[in-house]
């Protein structure tokens, strides 16, 4: 999932400072998994905000609306009707929902409520991970299953490097050597020799390094 | 200020603190009836929000009491709440009001002193702190 944490509450404050009337939208996607955008979330922010606009002296109109899925058009269009009740728009949701509601609803200004950090997938409750980075050209299947880019914090293609102490990776104890489990992966699975052939230098242009991507599937496209 | 009577909602175990309270009126122990309370299942029922919802609606504080650690009838209900507590305490003080407002108390069944002691403390605490900012804010009637 892509995975997300809320804004520090002053700078979400000082955003919508300005305004009267919000419209505060969740996704029920990845930040309701996470956490960060879902249906509670937005409640809690809600009353948060409209608590912290109390003390001041201010009502603050604020409107709760939690989407499907908040990066698909035909979602953000149920959001019509309110558009003219509010004065500006705190999307909850990844920046693709941010930029999915700025697209379609350009006389209003939004605002993002949360930061949007990583693909990631969950360790346990409360604890969400790294695990991939979208390279555009999948290795697991040649690392075991686990993903060189995303989880060596030098992204080696050919590890471990000489940071690497006890299976813990030298920027913190904290962090997995993930050269180590593959290591680990592949001694368990029977396939160490493939450990061996040397991996040769990533075409970095599936990744972000081509520019901005895009996936177009011709048959659905039409 | 001087007549200020400060309203609070404490969301209470079934297990422990609502028992414990049951137990105060037992005793004929008296305590503030400032203090309004919601029998939980657990203390792990509460969540963020119901302690935000019941702020907004213009309580003074809230309290969430729960069994002592180690104790919860559901394994570590108590101990998620008082994580919760906590979130709420900080998201109180990120928004310029005063996280002391809200707390999170333990006791078992048998502490009917306990209860009203702690209900006597929480009220005298919140009517130092005073009436809740929604409360003295313009504009309160426009809040559901």
């Amino acid at each position: 999932m892509i995975t997300a944490e809320q804004k520090p509450m002053q700078e979400i404050i000082n955003c919508i400072a300005p305004y009267d009337r919000i419209l505060l939208v969740g996704c029920n996607e990845c930040v309701t998994v996470c956490s960060a955008g879902g249906r509670k979330e937005v409640g809690l922010l809600a009353s948060a905000l409209q608590l912290h606009f109390l003390k001041q002296g201010k009502t603050l109109d604020i409107k709760e609306v939690t989407l499907e899925r908040q990066c698909d058009p035909e979602y953000v269009e149920e959001l019509v009707n309110y558009m003219d009740q509010v004065d500006a728009v705190v999307s909850m949701a990844c920046g693709c929902g941010v930029q999915t509601i700025a697209a379609r609803y350009r006389e209003k200004a939004v605002y993002p409520a949360v930061n949007t950090k990583f693909m990631g997938a969950s360790e346990r409750q409360g604890i969400w991970a790294e695990r991939c980075q979208g390279c555009g050209d999948c290795v697991l299947g040649l690392t075991g299953g686990i993903c060189p880019i995303a989880r060596c914090s030098k992204r080696l293609m050919n590890g471990p490097c000489g940071g690497s102490t006890k299976g813990k990776c030298e920027i913190s104890p904290d962090v997995d050597c993930a050269w180590q489990l593959i290591w680990d992966r592949m001694k368990a699975l029977g396939i160490e020799k493939r450990y061996e052939e040397v991996m040769e230098a990533k075409d970095w242009r599936t990744s972000r390094d081509g520019g901005p991507r895009k996936i177009v599937r011709e048959d659905l496209a039409s | 200020m001087e007549n200020f009577e400060p309203e609070i909602v404490a969301f209470c175990c079934h297990y422990c603190a609502y028992t414990a309270a049951d137990m105060a009126g037992s005793k004929r122990l008296s305590y503030p009836p400032n203090v309004k309370i919601i029998r939980v299942p657990c203390t792990g029922k509460v969540d963020a929000i119901h302690i935000m919802k019941a702020l907004l609606k213009g309580a003074d504080g809230v309290y969430v009491a729960g069994c002592l650690e180690g104790d919860c009838h559901f394994k570590n209900g108590n101990i998620r709440a008082a994580h919760r507590v906590a979130y709420v305490q900080k998201m109180l003080n990120d928004i310029g009001w005063d996280g002391e407002r809200v707390e999170m108390i333990t006791m078992s069944a048998g502490m009917g002193e306990r209860f009203a002691q702690t209900a006597k403390e929480f009220t005298e605490k919140i009517r130092q702190l005073g009436p809740s900012p929604a409360k003295t804010a313009a504009g309160q009637a426009a809040v559901g």
